[in-house]
């Protein structure tokens, strides 16, 4: 840019009114020359800096005579106002450039996979535990835990199973050399939440149990919840009631039909069975269900009193509910498994689609 | 329980299909489990009698036969049957007959030409018919049919035979008997009048009854025939009854023991009266006392145990098993019968000690009337007079415990009905419902006094009543309500770590959890733990199933192991769950957390190198999961476990001194032998002692900056990071807030048997901002302090 030098010189004294313009014009077209950011700072350092030829205009001005200096004035000052707003537009154009070209430059390909863990996964039968136990929670209940070696009492006798009863004999139970035993159901924690607590009680006891028993439909380690409520005036239509709620919760739909068939266990009378339309057909009848349309999912009843008892809990002041059912069963249900056994076998490529 | 429809139908003969039956049973806790055709359907099976057996001209092992179905014409059949014979009557399967197979498909009877010779049909055994049968050869067709005879018809094999699952409570279900009265009950319809002829007796002669164990035996009927004849068969509709229920027919004195037992729910044993002497006595076995029971074995009888004797020794295992040498067989002449009452409790668990499991002991441990005995007697007698003649005693009725023939009276309160069901049931229902089951009714003003029926060994209390008005009145009667809950105290304690949120920690960082059998196989538990003592199960599945796990260690590493033989190289797995293991305190059940991790860091990536994991990687593992519990201070010491490397591998210690963890690479030897070909790292945490945090509190946020010091230390090799981390924390120096290690080298410049750990500290001052001087002298005094206490150098 050799050419400012001469203008420089060219207009040391002040400027007539068309080579004021002639010098805005020339600026003008510089500013829109300019192809970098630099250039254009260039322009106005030429003409707008401590020296430029604009500024150095507004300096002469003293050299006017007075009647003179207030219209030249305004016009170096409008010319010096037009070419800074040109300036400023032909900067933000620039910048907007720069920023484009950088932009351009940076473009990654965001289809390639992000850098660091993927994330790993909970077992299915715990997902669904925790399914289990987020709607029991809701539905005020909280949730218990205890040991999976027990002792006979707890398992069986303070459950109204005394020795030797037949009832034994549906328990495939394993035994330690010492008498102790592995659980066969999670109703043990029921036994010890009541011998520590006072009613009102509503609780949960998800966790292992175990049976002496392997084949297609049996692992002899499955996982059971437990529930109990106790209270003053707890019947069967309440625990009708809670095991609906649950269920629709489970299965996320606004009606289930469930049936309930008089059983048997020691530790409730009346006692119940309870089955569930079948999830898969409704009801129409399919593999699933055995072409009956309806799935035995759970075992119930009320407290019997000789339990209550047991744990010092007076059946004619409490009544109350208890219901057991496997966590398998359940998540087999939901996720159409159909092999009891792939559970245990932790198979990663099993696993992972639960992920 | 197998129960035969035509059996039912002569006891109480409802309107309704047997479909509908079974399932107003089902429902009201007689469960159907299945309902079984006696024979299949096949058609055009007829009654042929054979005039003419001639050998086949061309073929050794066939016959011609010539039979007579009934027609005009004989037809003419080509059997391999040995022992065809003249006059015998045989199954005929005409032609266009069809005989199901068991695969479904069917078989169908055309005319046909044997080697030559026309056969017109064909003789039917009783497995071509579909019929459960094990007899060999034809099936037996009764003397008096006639030529031309439908089989079917015949035979009443147009029945199905229904399987219930009796709970253990309803032992009255157990008889023909019961179930007709739980029929007529649940259908409202009444039994059909048994007729049964009254014995009567002929002698006098009788044995002496005398019982001991009166605890045991309330109740001993006992009645001696003379003259039988034992070698009789029992006649075909008994047979086939006895078939339908699945006992195998033996003698008939046997058989009709074991009909009396099915129609009324009554074991019975007949001895062979001449091998007895002196009296029947029922007393407690004398420990050691030896007895051969009727399955041919010996057992030695313990003191607990009832037996019937005679003045000589045991001859039965009372209410489970006869003895074999006063049996009777087919010689026997005169026989002494027994139908007695023994409690529940006293058979109770007592068959399965010595191994047996019999109808009889079946019903006894789970309860016999106590008032049917004389009946069952009488019932007994006339049957075998009928089959096998006989002079019949009196009776002998020897009742050492009335007691047992009270019945129990139960109160119900009608408001305890509602308040137990959620239900009102009027009264007049009530009434019905219970009268319809035996019970005798005697009302009360707020309710009534219940006479409860001997039969129901399950109707004790008050509920028990109430379960029965459920079941009967219908379950689907009775509304779901959702109960006004009122709040119950809360406990959330904020200091408390949820396993969840372990859980989620480690899934963050690709862990997948698994859940493996609490049992292992004690090879691997003695690998893993040799000092720990593991608690053995008395009757394991398998040896791989036989010993509760003392660290969940054992079970991923048999997944791990699952999985590398899968192709999976790369693994990353958890579990949580109690381990066991016996102490001198006795036994302890701890939760365990624990992980492990083999393969590569990452799954193959573009942005980053493969590599495999190291110690490092599961320590930064364990460090997050133990950050979880912040407030808390874990240091890691040079690990002891013998299954894991002793350069690699640490144990985890909390403030109390307790070794809360292990983390450390699997022991390469253990590697070998779990043929794992590959390193594995492993850790393993005790959950109750990582899941309490403490509750923050707030600190006041300096306002002054923070200065940043890196200093780089020369250490001999055998120094550890954690000592030089033991002077920092030792320093009192309050101003140094943080420190980290950042580099650790070994190499040019650094002298041998040294290495270089480089840390970058931070200072800060609450009140003011630190001068330089005074940062300096602080590092200096620390490098003193590390000089003097772990001989650290500064490297220049």
């Amino acid at each position: 840019m050799c050419g400012f030098v001469n203008t420089h010189v060219l207009y040391k004294e002040i400027a007539t009114v068309q080579e004021l313009e002639h010098i805005l014009e020339e600026a003008q077209q510089r500013v829109a020359a300019s192809a970098e950011l630099r250039d254009l700072d260039d322009v106005r350092v030429h003409y707008l800096g401590k020296k430029g030829l604009i500024t150095e205009q507004l300096k002469q001005l003293g050299k006017l005579p007075a009647e003179e200096r207030r219209e030249a004035g305004q016009s170096i000052n409008k010319a010096k106002q037009q070419l800074n707003a040109a300036i400023g537009v032909r900067k933000a154009e620039l910048e907007t450039e720069v920023l484009n070209k950088r932009l351009a430059e940076e473009a990654v390909d965001v289809t390639m996979p992000g850098r660091g863990f993927e994330t790993g996964g909970i077992h299915p039968v715990t997902r669904t535990i925790n399914r289990i136990q987020n709607i029991f929670v809701k539905l005020g209940f909280s949730v218990a835990e205890g040991p999976e070696i027990e002792d006979d009492f707890h398992n069986f006798t303070a459950l109204n199973i005394p020795e030797h009863h037949p009832a034994r004999a549906m328990h495939d139970t394993f035994y330690f050399p010492d008498g102790k035993l592995l659980r066969t159901h999670t109703s043990p924690v029921q036994v010890r939440v009541m011998e520590k607590q006072e009613p009102p009680l509503r609780i949960i006891a998800p966790g292992r149990v175990y049976r002496c028993d392997s084949d297609l439909t049996h692992t002899p380690m499955f996982h059971q919840v437990e529930g109990l409520m106790v209270d003053t005036d707890v019947s069967f239509a309440d625990l009708k009631g809670i095991l609906d709620e649950f269920f629709k919760a489970f299965f996320e739909v606004d009606e289930l039909p469930t049936r309930f068939r008089n059983s048997f266990f020691p530790f409730t009378e009346p006692s119940a069975e309870t089955d569930i339309q079948c999830v898969h057909c409704k009801g129409e009848g399919c593999k699933v269900c055995s072409h009956t349309g309806w799935l035995e999912v759970m075992g119930c009843g009320m407290v019997h009193p000789n339990v209550l008892k047991m744990s010092n809990i007076d059946p004619e002041k409490y009544t109350g509910f208890a219901f057991g059912f496997g966590v398998e069963r359940l998540a087999m249900l939901r996720y159409g498994i159909d092999d009891l056994r792939i559970f245990f076998e932790n198979d990663l490529r099993f696993l992972r689609q639960f992920n | 329980m197998k129960v035969s429809e035509q059996w039912l139908r002569e006891l109480v003969n409802p309107e309704q299909d047997i479909a509908s039956i079974g399932e107003r049973l089902t429902f009201a806790g007689v469960e159907l489990d299945g309902v079984e055709s006696v024979a299949s359907d096949f058609t055009n099976v007829v009654v042929g009698q054979i005039t003419k057996v001639e050998p086949h001209p061309d073929a050794d092992r066939l016959r011609v036969c010539q039979v007579d179905v009934g027609a005009e014409e004989l037809i003419q059949i080509v059997t391999n049957v040995a022992g065809v014979t003249p006059e015998m009557l045989v199954p005929v399967a005409m032609i266009g007959a069809k005989l199901p197979e068991k695969d479904g498909s069917i078989f169908k009877i055309k005319k046909s030409k044997l080697r030559g010779e026309l056969s017109q049909g064909m003789f039917c055994g009783a497995e071509t018919l579909g019929i459960d049968d094990d007899s060999e050869g034809l099936l037996e067709i009764p003397a008096n049919a006639k030529p031309g005879e439908d089989v079917r018809e015949l035979l009443s094999l147009n029945d199905a035979v229904l399987e219930f699952d009796i709970t253990p409570n309803r032992a009255d279900c157990l008889s023909m008997a019961g179930i007709a009265r739980e029929v007529g009950v649940l259908t409202k319809t009444d039994l059909m009048p048994v007729t049964q002829a009254s014995v009567i007796a002929v002698a006098n002669d009788v044995f002496p009854v005398t019982i001991d164990a009166v605890d045991g035996c309330p109740r001993y009927v006992g009645r001696i025939i003379k003259n039988v004849n034992a070698a009789v068969k029992a006649p075909r509709w008994m047979r086939e009854k006895l078939r339908r229920a699945g006992i195998r027919s033996l003698s008939a004195i046997v058989d009709v023991t074991n009909y009396v037992l099915l129609e009324m729910g009554q074991p019975m044993h007949a001895f062979d009266l001449d091998k007895l002497s002196g009296g029947i006595q029922v007393r407690r076995a004398e420990s050691g006392e030896k007895l051969e029971l009727l399955d041919g074995q010996i057992i030695e009888l313990r003191d607990d145990s009832m037996v019937i004797a005679d003045e000589n020794s045991a001859v039965a295992l009372a209410g489970i098993m006869g003895g074999l040498p006063t049996s009777v067989t087919d010689a026997t002449t005169n026989i002494l019968l027994e139908s007695a009452h023994f409690k529940p409790v006293q058979i109770a668990g007592k068959a399965r000690s010595y191994g047996l499991h019999t109808d009889s002991s079946y019903r006894f441990e789970r309860g016999v009337s106590p008032e049917i005995q004389v009946r069952a007697i009488e019932r007994a007698t006339e049957l075998i007079v009928e089959i096998c003649g006989g002079e019949p005693s009196v009776i002998v009725d020897e009742v050492a415990d009335k007691t047992v023939l009270e019945q129990r009276v139960i109160k119900l309160r009608r408001e305890r009905v509602s308040r137990v069901l959620g239900l009102e049931i009027d009264d007049a229902e009530i009434e019905n419902i219970l009268t319809r089951l035996g019970c005798v009714l005697s009302k009360e003003d707020d309710g009534w006094q219940v006479t409860a029926p001997l039969f129901r060994f399950d109707m004790q209390i008050e509920v028990d009543l109430i379960e029965e008005l459920a079941r009967i009145y219908g379950y689907d009667q009775i509304p779901a309500t959702l109960r006004k809950l009122s709040p119950m105290k809360v406990v959330d304690s904020e200091a408390e770590i949820q396993l969840d949120a372990f859980h989620k920690l480690l899934t963050s960082r690709d862990y997948q959890e698994v859940i493996s059998y609490s049992f292992v196989d004690a090879e691997i538990e003695s690998l893993l733990t040799p000092e720990m003592q593991a608690v053995a199960l008395a009757n394991p599945l398998s040896a791989e199933l036989a010993v509760m796990r003392t660290t969940l260690w054992s079970g991923l590493l048999k997944v791990a192991s699952h999985n590398l033989k899968r192709q999976q190289s790369r693994l990353r797995l958890f579990e949580t769950g109690l381990t066991f293991v016996q102490t001198d305190e006795g036994l302890v059940q701890r939760k365990k957390l624990s992980g492990l991790i083999t393969g590569s860091l990452q799954h193959a990536q573009w942005a980053s190198s493969a590599q495999n994991v190291d110690f490092y990687d599961i320590k930064g593992d364990v460090e997050a999961l133990l950050g979880v519990a912040s407030g808390q201070d874990f240091v890691f010491e040079v690990g002891t476990v013998d299954c894991l490397h002793p350069g690699q591998s640490a144990n985890i210690i909390n403030t109390g001194g307790e070794v809360i963890g292990h983390v450390g690479a699997l022991h390469p030897g253990i590697e070998k032998q779990l043929s794992l070909g590959q390193n594995v790292f492993i850790f393993e945490l005790d959950v109750e002692r990582i899941k309490h945090c403490e509750i923050p509190v707030y600190k006041k946020v300096s306002a002054y900056p923070a200065i940043q010091r890196d200093l780089a230390l020369l250490v001999s090799d055998d120094v550890q990071f954690s000592q030089l981390e033991e002077v920092l924390k030792k320093s009192e120096i309050v101003q140094l807030i943080d420190y980290h290690l950042f580099d650790s080298y070994v190499g040019q410049g650094v002298p041998k048997g040294h290495k270089s750990l480089a840390m970058n500290l931070t200072f800060q001052d609450v009140e003011r901002t630190l001068e330089e001087a005074e940062i300096n002298s602080l590092i200096e005094k620390l490098v003193n302090l590390l000089a003097k206490q772990t001989g650290a150098s500064l490297r220049i």
